[in-house]
């Protein structure tokens, strides 16, 4: 039997009077890959900033491994094996590939796994090691992306929470980036995905949840969704 | 030599003004406000001297530390933590609340008389000279500057090569993503509080070298040119502290050098800063920063 590592019930967020969630369930499992898909304000980034704890909901629980994140502060959640990788990056741009790398390990206490996982990071991401040394601001959008998702690895995570990481790329990285997603379930991570590239994140996931205005309205295997003809219609572009 | 004394004064002086404006840069870099009552730390440093001066004044010196970090610790629990994600505004008021509370309590306490705190005399160099060439500097005034030189030194490594350092560099670019990393901003907000309250108390000791009086309102104006400065460097910018902080010291001792400008003084270096607004809006090392829509 597979175990349920992440559980969303119920999940209500509101930003003043707009309820920007209207009560979503979902649940991932150990080693899936799980899409959430939809419109631009449909609620996916919400929804993922309220899982690590960066919004705060108004009813609604987000259970990770048997606990309740919305009772946990965001700097603790990471150290729990959950990581967010955001969108936009928001990598540090002052400071250098290395240690933005290291902020990634910032509550990793064992050096050893620092340095294992950042040998990892610089097996997946080779540029990183040659640009290593560099001030981040200076990386292209792609490598910035590499340096994001790189970072997360570092913090050891079990799981990786994945906003938007083809945005404002080249097709040709955008394609680049999904294989990595793909070599994090290899090195045994579980992955929540949101992404506006629904046919590319169908394509590498096991389940998908349909988001629109706030409301889950569709949900089941990747394989199936993809021949949907109402899913084709609205988010696949056919 | 005159030119040379002059350079050297300034240097000192801007020491102390780049002390000051590392606590005002570093505090707007990593909680986003202004903290007026920065300056009044200052003049706390200088009773607390006071006070354990008698003991002994390297004992005072500490004590005067220790007592600024709690002091400023303090401040930002009390005033400045519940208001975090309120409208800047209401910070500011606040902060300038905490100003005037900080100096009413001092004339409560010490009256409003200037007091004269003899740091100097009793560290032995009061009017101790150097004279290397036909140079003459005083002791107080190479003791400023070589230990504001140290302290800039040390904090730039602390910033650079610390985890808390790279650390407080992640939160003032990002405090969601520095969250994201396990960084506790609350923290490293604190030890930014903390820092900056001991430069405050530091910078204190040196002003108190350089002239050994002190009243409530002795931290307004060094305050305010210290923020000067920090705004001349580009606020939030750590070496642009440094710049502003010794420019405006340099300038602040060549206008007084100058008879016919010296009443000036004060007038020359806000306008410094006027003129540099108009010109570099971001200051010297300020960095022009894009906000997400």
């Amino acid at each position: 039997m597979s175990e349920t590592l992440l559980e969303v019930k119920d999940l209500e967020v509101s930003y003043g009077v707009i309820r920007a969630l209207k009560g979503i369930s979902f649940k991932v499992e150990r080693g899936e890959i799980v899409s959430l898909i939809g419109a631009n304000g449909a609620g996916k980034t919400t929804t993922l900033h309220t899982v690590t704890g960066l919004l705060h909901p108004s009813a609604g629980s987000v259970m990770y491994k048997g606990k309740d994140l919305t009772k946990v502060p965001a700097h603790k959640i990471v150290s729990m094996g959950l990581v967010h990788v955001p969108e936009g990056r928001r990598i540090f741009q002052g400071l250098s590939v290395y240690e933005n790398l290291l902020m990634g390990a910032y509550s990793q206490k064992d050096k050893a796994l620092v340095a294992e996982n950042m040998k990892l990071v610089f097996s997946l991401f080779p540029r990183l090691e040659e640009r290593k040394k560099q001030m981040a601001g200076t990386l292209s959008g792609g490598e910035q992306q590499m340096l994001a998702m790189g970072r997360a690895l570092l913090s050891n995570p079990e799981m990786v929470v994945l906003d938007e990481p083809s945005m404002g790329l080249s097709p040709l990285l955008v394609s680049e980036v999904f294989e990595i997603v793909k070599t994090f379930r290899e090195n045994g991570k579980t992955v929540l995905l949101v992404e506006q590239n629904a046919k590319k994140a169908m394509s590498i996931s096991d389940r998908v949840y349909v988001l629109e205005t706030g409301s889950i309205i569709t949900e089941g295997r990747a394989s199936e969704l993809i021949n949907d003809e109402s899913i084709k219609k609205a988010y696949l572009g056919e | 030599m005159e030119f040379l004394t002059t350079l050297v004064n300034g240097l000192s002086l801007g020491g102390i003004y780049a002390m000051i404006a590392l606590g005002y840069t570093m505090v707007y870099g990593i909680a986003k406000m202004l903290n007026f009552a920065h300056g009044d730390i200052i003049m706390v440093g200088g009773y607390m001297i006071l006070l354990f001066l008698p003991i002994n004044p390297i004992v005072a010196i500490i004590a005067a530390m220790i007592f600024c970090m709690i002091l400023g610790i303090v401040v930002e629990k009390l005033a400045y933590k519940p208001l975090r994600g309120a409208s800047p505004l209401a910070v500011l008021i606040t902060a300038i609340g905490v100003s005037y509370l900080l100096q009413s309590i001092a004339q409560m306490a010490f009256g409003s008389a200037p007091k004269f705190i003899t740091v100097a005399a009793k560290l032995g160099i009061d009017g101790k000279m150097l004279h290397i060439g036909g140079l003459s500097i005083g002791y107080s005034t190479i003791i400023t500057l070589v230990c504001s030189i140290v302290v800039m030194i040390a904090l730039s490594l602390f910033v650079k090569y610390t985890k808390t350092g790279r650390a407080m560099v992640a939160v003032s670019e990002d405090k969601g993503a520095a969250q994201l990393m396990g960084i506790n901003v609350n923290s490293i907000i604190m030890i930014t509080f903390a820092i900056g309250s001991v430069l405050a108390a530091l910078a204190s000791v040196f002003f108190l070298l350089k002239a050994p009086t002190m009243n409530p309102t002795f931290g307004s104006l060094p305050g305010i040119k210290a923020f000067t400065a920090a705004v001349i460097g580009g606020i939030g910018s750590i070496p642009g502290a440094m710049l502003g902080g010794i420019l405006l010291g340099i300038v602040e001792c060549f206008a007084q050098a100058v008879p016919a400008i010296s009443p000036y003084t004060d007038a020359i270096e806000f306008s410094i800063l006027i003129i540099l607004l108009l010109v570099k809006p971001a200051g010297l090392l300020g960095k022009k920063r894009r906000e997400k829509v």
